[in-house]
């Protein structure tokens, strides 16, 4: 079994604000990726998963407190200082963000913002620019040499995009962030994006964490995916798994709510009830007060068990959580597995 | 043509109508003057005879629009008329006195920006004591009439310390040093409200921009802090920041009008005040046609600066 | 574009601390638009009370004329000193406060009243409507504001009431402007697409539903605008072109005090720190003000 690259232990994220009670935005979450995996951390807006990639890269605010592990290629990132953390960034971590139309600076060439990601590591300025026309090359705008100098605006969202990610990459970072990368694009263009970034991992080898909303993305792209809740993990498992024998409730409605030709006109699918408060949020499993499977044990938060075969569930009516935590008697009424 | 030329040339173009209407106005000045303007002009020396003239070299019982064409095109000419009260063509007034006000009103520019710019951007990344400090300042020096806070600085460095002069005037071409000497207080007074103005502006400039998602970016690829902020921070926060200066460079002519009075400073707008204080209509059109038309020219200056400069601007690429 | 804007701090309010009265104080002053803009009330109220009862709360009678006490310096009697007729200085700041306060605060309300309704029409009608109403005010902007006011003070002549006709036309500009501003976004908001959608005639959706939710900034940039106005008074007296003796004015007694100032200081520094207080004053409420205010948060 390889190394794993990324490896996060057990990660929780609270916002303080003074004379506010704090937001608990990420609850002891634990996942892996390993080299030239694309894990998808998929979930409903709001449910921590860009907080946990900031928390990754080390730009979340002050306000936040993060405690557990991270871990990238064996070295802890929670409490690096700064500086160090920096040298990491856009070198062995790179991160891709959502809007293409607001994440290059206006003010300076396509060229220029690549090759700023080489000389922020010790490129000098010639190998920068090298290098920058290279990237261009490899994520797909043509002629390179003469649209160096260009500003961003004089590209499409698509086109953008591409030279973010060539940006990001320009180090061959082991591990590339990806959050939420297509949401902003159009579909026909998501999809050549989608391709470029497979592309990335045949190529180089890069171990992907992609953050997305959109199960069809995900369904596109991901070796694993991770499903997020209100901060929570609940559950992990190959692509293939999630979607063909879902077992949490939430991944359950999830899949339900996406609008598919096989429906019936008529009303479309809904979760009942409404994202918790994360000041307040409820005891134990935060998916429990709208979960169909709802049982006493859920006050107490249930553990992310493994089946032995790499497929994860945190629901106290799956028997692999019962089991792992020591208590297989069935507790409630028909439950998953 | 670009789009970008195009609001150039459109924004040259409208220039045209304000000037025109500001021409207007000031030509008007005189003539909405309740009673006879010349006799009160005149004064003590206002004999029928002085009265009859001169109100027909001013040609004031022709049809207004003749005199208002007459006028300009004089002041195309560059004849602006005469002063009767000290008997000068009032052109050789104006050019005699433009450069004080131009000296004193660049010099408080370059103060203020020297002071406030960096004194920003220090505040902008370095919140706490700093940016507190820096925010006391701004509202003391709002709250300081500047005329006033010039008196104290005469208190403070003639009065009791005896460094400085607390009026007078040596052209620079003169004596450079001696023209510093008295410019330093007037231009600390009107600078330094100034100053205040352009830290808030840059502090608000610089804490917008780097809260911007492509700074987040930049992050993101681990470029250095201090390259983040001098180079990718500062060039996106100034245009704002430029912007601001050209208008506030025709705040400063305004503020220059007390401050040369303050300081008994040779300007335009001494010059003014004194011929207002006097009755002196034809000074004071003369002056006031002279700043207010080098006030449109500042900003035309600036709102083309702004349009040049702006990289969104240029029109659109593809999609 | 001069708008005159300053901000102070835009962090949130510090905490009250704990106990009784101050949390009491606190809750008063979030009421009022937060701390900073409490403070400004508290003083420009103590401001305009003291103008208003001047007569009374006023020691010694401002224009009796003392030659025993020529430039005499602070004592108990006379908290200010004497100006150079014997004067107390301390009795005619007081009542300077009349002339500065109804020249600022006037001014400004009477831009505002012009100001409103044109920035309304404006902005809620725009296209040649906006034209019209809006291009000449910004022919008055081709002016520095100093020399707008001087010049119609030289049409007019010189005196307070000119001075305070001066910078509301001065000012008028700036505030249909804010007005606009706000206008031209509040008319997209979803209860004006209600009212319209209930049959509300233009005017009756102006006035009850556009107008009061776009008065804020205006506020805010008359609170300023006023602190402003103070000053330009201030300075216009100065020069001899504002308020004219025997009324008191703070400009003309600033001008006065620079005659003496190496003897007697009191004379210019009082009547200097008098403007400082009540530009303090304005600018404290418009500033926090701002925060409640801000443009942006109307289109929440």
């Amino acid at each position: 079994m390889t190394e794993p690259l990324l490896v996060v232990d057990d990660l929780s994220i609270r916002y303080t604000a003074p004379r506010r009670p704090a937001v608990r935005a990420v609850e002891g979450i634990s996942f892996e990726v390993r080299p030239g995996e694309i894990v998808a951390l998929v979930g409903e807006s709001g449910c921590g998963k860009s907080t946990t990639a900031m928390a990754i890269m080390g730009l979340l605010p002050s306000t936040a407190a993060v405690t557990g592990r991270i871990s990238v290629a064996g070295r802890d990132l929670v409490g690096l200082p700064d500086e160090a953390m920096r040298e990491l960034r856009g070198n062995r971590i790179g991160m891709v963000f959502q809007d293409p139309l607001t994440s290059l600076d206006p003010s300076f060439s396509i060229g220029d913002q690549i090759a700023a990601t080489v000389r922020a590591h010790g490129g000098s300025g010639p190998q920068a620019r090298r290098r920058a026309i290279e990237l261009l090359a490899e994520v797909g705008i043509p002629a390179p040499e003469e649209r160096y100098g260009d500003p961003p605006h004089r590209f499409s969202g698509g086109m953008r995009q591409r030279v973010v990610i060539a940006a990001a990459i320009a180090n061959n970072p082991a591990l590339l962030l990806a959050d939420e990368p297509t949401t902003a694009l159009d579909v026909t263009i998501q999809a050549q994006i989608l391709a470029l970034l497979r592309t990335l991992r045949d190529t180089h080898g890069t171990g992907i964490l992609l953050i997305a909303h959109d199960l069809g993305v995900v369904a596109q792209l991901a070796d694993r995916v991770g499903v997020m809740y209100a901060g929570q993990l609940v559950e992990t498992a190959s692509v293939e798994a999630i979607f063909a024998a879902p077992r949490h409730p939430y991944t359950r409605a999830l899949l339900a709510a996406q609008p598919t030709g096989a429906q019936q006109a008529g009303t479309l699918q809904v979760i009942e009830g409404q994202v918790p408060d994360l000041t307040a949020p409820p005891p134990g499993c935060r998916f429990a007060p709208r979960c169909p499977l709802v049982h006493e044990a859920c006050v107490m938060l249930p553990p992310l068990a493994d089946d032995g075969a790499g497929h994860r569930v945190a629901c106290w009516a799956t028997e692999q959580t019962r089991r792992a935590a020591g208590r297989p008697e069935a507790t409630s009424t028909a439950g998953a597995s | 043509m670009s789009p970008r030329m195009w609001f150039i040339v459109r924004r040259l173009l409208m220039t045209i109508p304000i000037l025109v209407a500001m021409s207007i106005f000031v030509f008007l000045m005189i003539r909405l003057v309740p009673g006879d303007p010349v006799t009160t002009m005149l004064g003590f020396r206002a004999t029928p005879e002085n009265v009859a003239t001169i109100r027909a070299e001013l040609g004031l019982d022709q049809p207004l629009i003749q005199q208002y064409l007459d006028w300009i095109s004089g002041i195309l000419r560059g004849d602006f008329g005469q002063d009767y009260i000290s008997g000068a063509p009032l052109s050789e007034l104006l050019a005699q006195r433009l450069p004080v006000t131009l000296e004193l009103t660049v010099l408080a520019m370059v103060f203020a920006v020297l002071i406030g710019v960096p004194l920003g951007v220090m505040a902008a990344i370095r919140p706490g004591w700093l940016r507190r400090g820096t925010g006391v300042f701004v509202i003391g020096a709002v709250s300081i009439p500047d005329f006033w806070l010039g008196i104290m600085l005469v208190l403070l460095f003639t009065a009791t310390l005896h460094l400085l002069p607390p009026s007078g005037y040596v052209p620079i071409a003169e004596d450079p040093i001696g023209n510093l000497r008295y410019m330093i207080l007037p231009v600390l007074t009107l600078g330094i409200a100034e100053a205040a103005y352009i830290l808030r502006t840059t502090r608000g400039a610089m804490e917008e921009t780097l809260s911007a998602p492509f700074i987040t970016f930049h992050r993101a690829k681990g470029v250095p802090h201090r390259t983040i902020v001098f180079r990718h921070a500062l060039r996106n926060a100034s245009l704002p920041i430029i912007t601001v200066i050209g208008i506030q460079f025709g705040v400063l002519l305004g503020g220059a009008i007390v401050v040369e009075s303050l300081f008994a400073l040779p300007g335009v707008g001494r010059l003014i005040v004194t011929a207002v204080n006097q009755r002196n209509y034809l000074v004071v059109q003369g002056g006031v046609l002279l700043i207010a038309t080098l006030f449109i020219f500042v900003n035309l200056v600036t709102d083309v600066l702004y349009v040049w400069l702006n990289p969104r601007l240029e029109g659109s690429g593809q999609g | 574009m001069t708008t005159m804007d300053v901000t102070l701090s835009d962090g949130p309010d510090v905490a009250p601390r704990e106990g009784r009265v101050r949390s009491a104080l606190g809750r008063i002053a979030r009421r009022m638009g937060g701390r900073e803009a409490a403070t400004g009330m508290l003083i420009l109220g103590i401001l305009i009370l003291v103008a208003l009862f001047a007569p009374w709360l006023a020691p010694h009678d401002p224009e009796a004329i003392e030659p025993g006490r020529v430039l005499a310096a602070p004592d108990l009697a006379h908290p200010f000193g004497s100006d150079t007729l014997g004067r107390d200085v301390f009795s005619r700041v007081l009542f300077a406060y009349r002339v500065s306060l109804v020249v600022s605060v006037g001014s400004v309300l009477a831009a505002l009243l012009i100001g409103i309704p044109l920035g309304l029409l404006a902005g809620y009608r725009g296209g040649w409507v906006d034209t019209v109403l809006m291009r000449p005010l910004d022919l008055l902007l081709a002016l520095p504001a100093m020399l707008l006011a001087v010049s119609l003070i030289a049409i007019l002549g010189p005196g307070a009431v000119v001075a305070l006709i001066a910078i509301a036309i001065i000012y008028l500009p700036i505030l249909a402007r804010v007005i606009r501003g706000s206008v031209l976004v509040v008319r997209t908001e979803a209860y004006v697409e209600g009212a319209k959608a209930r049959g509300v005639g233009g005017l009756g959706i102006m006035r009850r539903h556009v107008l009061p939710n776009s008065l804020g900034p205006a506020i805010v940039q008359a609170s300023i605008l006023m602190g402003f106005a103070l000053q330009i008074e201030a300075a216009l007296s100065f020069l001899g072109l504002g308020t004219q003796p025997p009324t008191p004015s703070l400009g003309v007694m600033l001008a006065e005090g620079r005659d003496v100032l190496a003897q007697a200081w009191w004379v210019e520094v009082f009547p200097g720190l008098a403007i400082v207080l009540a530009v303090l004053a304005f600018i404290l409420i418009g500033d926090g003000l701002r925060a409640r205010f801000d443009p942006r948060r109307l289109a929440e």
